[in-house]
């Protein structure tokens, strides 16, 4: 279950001769599985008997060429992004941190808790610096059990995450629900931070200033892993632990650093939407992000400004089939059908590309 | 194993027939001819030595009467008739059984588990008939097949025994041993061939493929000598049996290597005036684990100048020696001092800057990282340092220019410092990781078995190139299982057995015999001769 | 605390124990055959899912419920078929299919339900059970333990066969050797591919059983997402239990009992949170982990594809 082999096709050293061959190997394993996964996904609305060009056509009207709806596009891209940030760190130091999505709730809820009570004590900046350092590093605090058993007992992370993960969410229920309970309301929720107060709009829209610091984290993570030293030693843990240790690095505690970075990302996800976008955490919130950026980081190779990109048109799939789900009469989770074709012809494009390959050789 | 209580599907041959063969034969793999038009038989009855170097194409002729590969032109013959073996099945059902070079059994299997795996899932391991047919392959061939012991926590060589009870648990008429006796003491060896004598003696077709010379001429009725995927020659029965050790020796080199010189080259080992102390080691221990044998008390000195090696059976505790020195492995006891400063307690980092240097015995998995380009892993073990990074930045054209550097000066061939080091041959990477090693201030340098698995030209190459940095200053600790390269290159020769270092021997070039005697006895336990210091 | 020991209590958490617990007994023997195989298998929470999507649609038209299990058993198979294509045959990396195949499970059941009975949710009828004549009379335990559906016993009966054959027949060592090292499995004339086909397959069929159980006797309905992570847990389950079905017995019977503890303490009167309650097990697990963490070993080849004679 190494992530090493799909490191092995990250990034491919740039040589100017070549170009034209992997803008060929682009199209193949990046563009084939888009098109075929929404090939195939229009071929089962067909089955329910809707129109997948109506369908697909009023998704695309809504989540991109509407005003209102590229707004709404654009501010759910910012914990989508943190999330891919994380996963990128992880994904490339060779670990599946599979918990994101519970580290993500707790950031949210430890946000929510915080954030309140500095609520005109400090400024607000400051609150909403504070609503983000504690999300993170709650989101970080959640990992620090896998992290050990993976990096001194070798414990799989993927069955400790999952563990955490359903520990976390149940744990952000009980904390809204018998702790940070906002005693104003009759519904279990926090306190609810003002519209004005939290992070503030960019120009006269209602996108969320956090799109931005989101679209830095990746370029941020993007820049670190694959153009510093810190980089290449979690990229080396990653791809072969025993050359890691052979060249004298630290793969325990770059385990950890990567676990602490990964679920802190995601703690930065869940304060994002918090103090960007909900305002408070109601019982029983769970939007579940983190298994779907999964196959988009996939589908990116790891890629920052890639991951960008595929969470742009993801962001638009959810805020169009929203409305689509009202309108057109197709439920939203028809985007999880077509994020699970996506996975599966992108393991199959791989798949191709390496048959092909070993013919060439 | 398809049903223990029936023997194989087909017939036993005759004595002297033809078990089975290749008909030119040929079989490629990406960038290489393995095999080439290669035609064979194999008789029942005989002990068959398929001799070659590495790459000659040996393991693949294994793989192909194995069932693992088949060939892309030519075919396999059974019984004289043409057949085809698609499958490791078909091969065990046509009553051919293959030992591997690496054991092919399942670590947290019983010996007994290991014994009927491959049977019908739905059965029941006929346990009554599997311990009387073991009990009469103890008598009859001394195997001890221990049923009930967990395979992993068996020695190579009592794991290789059960490969062979289990061949002969199957009936079959072509045994295969592919380089069996590369984990075995020279005793363990010897009883090896002792066995393929009475196993050729019932009538079965044994294939023994070696690189080692001595053991083709005392081992097998026929020697077949493959060179670069051709078939190179043979010397039949009647011949062999003709031949002195020597006249069979210069022979098979004849055909190994196309001329009549001696791959032995003479100990030409100049003199070098010994320097200072620069590696001690003292009294080191480490912890050992359920596979492996712990470090037990070890203590050496390395002079500048000088090459001291180590010899011993692979697993005797010599990847310990080099780890604990290397800073990689944990120690309990003992001390590490490099120039008279003590280093026990600090990083691998560290001593490497101070001079340290490892060359790794695994170069895939320990010493690159197969997916990275060239140029990264270059500078694998200095991630951070400068000139490469300033600030933790890379500085991507340091690095590659000094890539490019090390792959003019170490003339390794490859299109380029951008491609991954996983697309470059044994020999290229084994260059390019040596001359990471070489790079920068090093006094002493470890090495693991530093031609394990290249060919000829290669290990020629690097035999050269560490008696040059011997000759430049440097202190070097050869980590070596070949004794002859051990007695070309060292000026001491320490050997180890079960984890400690038995005895330390002076190489006198003088009496290269007398040393190889000495050096030999001490590997497989026995008491130190005279020629200890 | 004596309200929490009154035979209400007591009965209605034997009972939640065992609805509860059933489908993740069957999830995790499934589970288990396909680790010990070395195929980890991600996607048997779509196979669950899309299980107890077609096990309730079966039961629903043929109004059989025993049809329903079968129909069950054939949605989680034709999950898992796809992740045998995949993952065994080609070689294809096991967590990413396994996501996918749970995303798309998630997805398609919903848009299935949702074309066919828009927001109703039609009920089965309430299931005939097997009452053990004399045991179903014990007090408090006995209608909980001994009067339940036929289907339990038979889950009971095949932890004791799986049991049986992992020890005593050929399967268990076949199907360690193949998730352990299974190029010693292929030259000893094994067949490693179609093992681990057959493995998956039979966890397929297993979670499916599991999620139609769910949905046909635990529920009588069927909710888009309604196994809630039970794959999961049986996958979990299967990690902990070494390689014994008793110890996923046991296990699904403690994670069953916990997640049906709520229920039983509202029947006893009491107030607890069910998210805390719901905690409890993922709590024990993470204890466990961290005091045994040694003793949690994995198939060596575990995840990774076989390629004959690949060097």
């Amino acid at each position: 279950m190494s992530l090493s082999e799909a490191q092995a096709d990250v990034a491919p050293p740039e040589v100017p001769g070549r170009r034209n061959a992997q803008l060929g190997r682009f199209a193949v394993l990046t563009l084939g599985p888009v098109v075929a996964a929404v090939f195939t996904s229009a071929l089962i609305l067909l089955a329910f008997g809707v129109n997948p060009v109506t369908y697909y056509g009023f998704v695309v009207q809504r989540g991109l060429f509407s005003g209102l709806g590229l707004e709404q596009t654009l501010t759910r891209m910012a914990p989508l992004l943190f999330l891919a940030a994380g996963l990128i760190v992880s994904f490339r130091a060779g670990i599946w941190n599979l918990g994101v999505d519970g580290q993500f709730l707790l950031g949210a809820v430890a946000a929510a808790a915080l954030a309140p009570a500095l609520l005109g004590v400090v400024p607000g900046w400051l609150m909403l610096l504070a609503g983000f350092a504690v999300a993170g590093l709650v989101g970080a605090v959640w990992s620090v059990l896998p992290a050990l058993l993976r990096a001194y007992q070798g414990v799989n992370e993927i069955i400790t995450t999952l563990m955490m993960t359903f520990l976390g969410i149940s744990l952000a229920n009980v904390l809204v629900k018998l702790v940070f309970l906002d005693p104003g309301t009759t519904v279990p929720q926090t306190r609810t931070i003002p519209v004005a107060d939290r992070l503030p709009r960019l120009f006269d829209s209602t996108i969320s200033s956090g799109l931005i610091w989101a679209v830095a984290a990746v370029l941020l993570v993007h820049l670190v892993m694959t153009r510093t030293a810190l980089g290449l030693k979690l990229r080396t843990v990653g791809a072969n632990p025993h050359a890691a240790a052979h060249a004298g690095l630290s793969v325990p505690r770059l385990t950890v650093l990567v676990f602490a970075a990964s679920a802190g990302f995601a703690g930065l996800a869940g304060a994002s939407e918090l103090l960007g976008v909900n305002g408070n955490v109601r019982a029983d919130w769970n939007p579940a992000y983190g298994l779907m950026v999964i196959p988009l980081v996939f589908l990116a190779r790891f890629h920052g400004v890639g991951s960008i990109v595929f969470i742009f048109f993801y962001s638009a799939l959810l805020i169009g089939s929203e409305s689509a789900a009202r309108r057109v009469g197709v439920p939203q989770d028809f985007t999880l059908v077509l994020v699970a074709t996506l996975l599966i012809f992108l393991g199959l494009a791989e798949w191709l590309d390496k048959r092909r390959r070993k013919e060439r050789a | 194993m398809r049903d223990l209580a029936r023997t194989s599907d087909a017939a036993p041959p005759e004595m002297g027939a033809e078990a089975v063969g290749l008909v030119n034969v040929t079989k490629r793999f990406p960038g290489v001819v393995a095999v080439d038009d290669v035609s064979l038989r194999i008789r029942s009855g005989e002990v068959h030595v398929l001799l070659g170097e590495n790459g000659a194409g040996k393991s693949t002729i294994v793989g192909m009467l194995a069932g693992l590969q088949r060939p892309d032109e030519g075919h396999i013959s059974i019984g004289g008739a043409p057949a085809r073996l698609n499958s490791p099945l078909e091969s065990l059902a046509a009553g051919i059984n293959t030992v591997f070079q690496h054991v092919m059994l399942v670590p947290t299997l019983t010996v007994f588990e290991n014994l009927v795996l491959g049977d019908a899932w739905w059965h029941r391991p006929p346990r009554a008939l599997i311990e009387r047919r073991i009990g009469e392959l103890r008598r009859d061939f001394g195997l001890e097949v221990p049923l009930d012991a967990i395979t992993g926590d068996l020695s190579l060589g009592q794991q290789q025994q059960i490969e062979i009870a289990r061949a002969l648990l199957r009936d079959s008429h072509v045994l295969i041993l592919d380089e069996a006796t590369s984990m075995l003491t020279p005793r363990g060896a010897d009883e090896l061939g002792e066995r393929m004598r009475r196993l050729a003696e019932r009538g079965l077709a044994v294939v023994f493929i070696t690189h080692k010379l001595s053991e083709a001429y005392r081992f097998g009725d026929r020697i077949s000598v493959l060179r670069q995927g051709r078939f190179a020659g043979e010397i039949a029965p009647d011949a062999l049996a003709a031949m002195s050790e020597n006249a069979a020796v210069d022979e098979m080199l004849h055909l190994m290597f196309g001329s009549s010189e001696s791959a032995v080259t003479e100990l030409a080992r100049p003199a070098r005036p010994r320097g200072a102390s620069v590696l001690k080691v003292s009294g080191l221990s480490t912890a050992g684990g359920p596979e492996e044998m712990p470090l037990t008390d070890a203590s050496l000195e390395v002079f500048a100048s000088e090459i001291l090696g180590i010899a011993g059976i692979d697993g005797n505790g010599q990847k310990q020696l080099a780890e604990a020195i290397a800073g990689q492995r944990p120690v309990t006891t003992g001390s590490v001092t490099l120039e008279g400063r003590d280093v026990t307690g600090e990083s691998v980092g560290r001593r490497r800057a101070l001079g340290l240097r490892y060359l790794t015995d695994d170069r895939l998995m320990e010493g690159s990282v197969g997916a990275f380009p060239v140029s990264e892993n270059t500078v694998l073990k200095e991630i951070g340092a400068p000139p490469f990074w300033s600030y933790g930045l890379e500085r991507p054209s340091r690095i590659a220019a000094h890539a490019q550097d090390l792959i003019r000066r170490f003339s390794v061939r490859t299109p380029g410092e951008t491609t991954p080091i996983g697309h470059l041959s044994g020999g290229n990477i084994q260059k390019l990781l040596l001359g990471r090693e070489l790079s920068g201030l090093s006094k002493v340098v470890v090495f693991n078995k530093p031609t394990y698995g290249l060919d000829m030209q290669n290990i020629t190459a690097s035999r050269q190139r560490i008696r040059e940095i011997a000759e430049g200053g440097m202190a070097v600790l050869l980590i070596s299982t070949d004794l002859d390269e051990l007695l070309e290159l060292a000026d001491r020769i320490a050997v180890m057995d079960r984890g400690r270092i038995c005895g330390v021997l002076a190489n006198d070039a003088a009496r290269p015999a007398e040393v190889r005697t000495a050096v030999g006895r001490l590997m497989v336990g026995e008491a130190p001769s005279g020629a200890a210091e | 605390m004596d309200a929490l020991l009154t035979a209400a209590f007591v009965s209605s958490l034997l009972t939640g124990a065992i609805v509860a617990g059933i489908p993740l007994l069957l999830a995790g023997l499934g589970e288990q055959m396909s680790e010990k195989a070395g195929v980890l298998n991600i996607g048997i929470e779509g196979m669950m899912l899309f299980g107890a999507y077609l096990g309730f649609l079966t039961a629903w038209s043929t109004e059989s419920i025993w049809m329903g299990f079968l129909g069950g058993v054939g949605g989680g198979m034709l999950v898992a078929a796809l992740m045998a294509l995949l993952c065994v045959r080609l070689g294809l990396n096991q967590i990413v299919i396994g996501i996918g195949l749970t995303l798309g499970a998630e997805g398609l059941t919903s848009l299935l339900h949702h074309f066919q009975f828009s927001r109703t949710y039609p009920r089965l009828p309430s299931p005939d059970r097997l009452d053990l004549p004399i045991l179903t009379d014990l007090p408090v335990i006995g209608p909980s333990l001994f009067g339940r559906h036929p289907l339990v016993y038979l889950a009971l009966a095949l932890v004791i066969v799986l049991a049986w054959a992992y020890r005593h027949s050929n399967l268990g060592l076949t199907l360690r050797a193949a998730g352990e090292k299974p190029a010693a499995l292929d030259v000893a004339g094994g067949h490693v591919t179609l093992l681990r086909t057959v493995a998956v397959l039979f966890t397929g069929a297993m979670a499916g059983l599991g999620g139609a159980y769910m949905a046909n006797v635990g529920a009588g309905l069927f909710i888009p997402f309604m196994t809630g992570g039970a794959g999961f847990i049986g996958i979990v389950l299967a990690m902990l239990a070494r390689g014994r079905p008793v110890w996923v017995l046991l296990g699904a019977l403690i994670f069953g009992a916990a997640l049906s503890l709520t229920t039983a303490l509202q029947v006893a009167g009491s107030n607890v949170p069910t998210d805390v309650i719901q905690m409890l097990p993922f709590a024990a697990v993470m204890l466990v982990l961290v005091v045994w963490s040694r003793k949690a070993r994995l198939p060596a080849a575990l995840g990774q594809p076989y390629e004959r004679g690949a060097r």
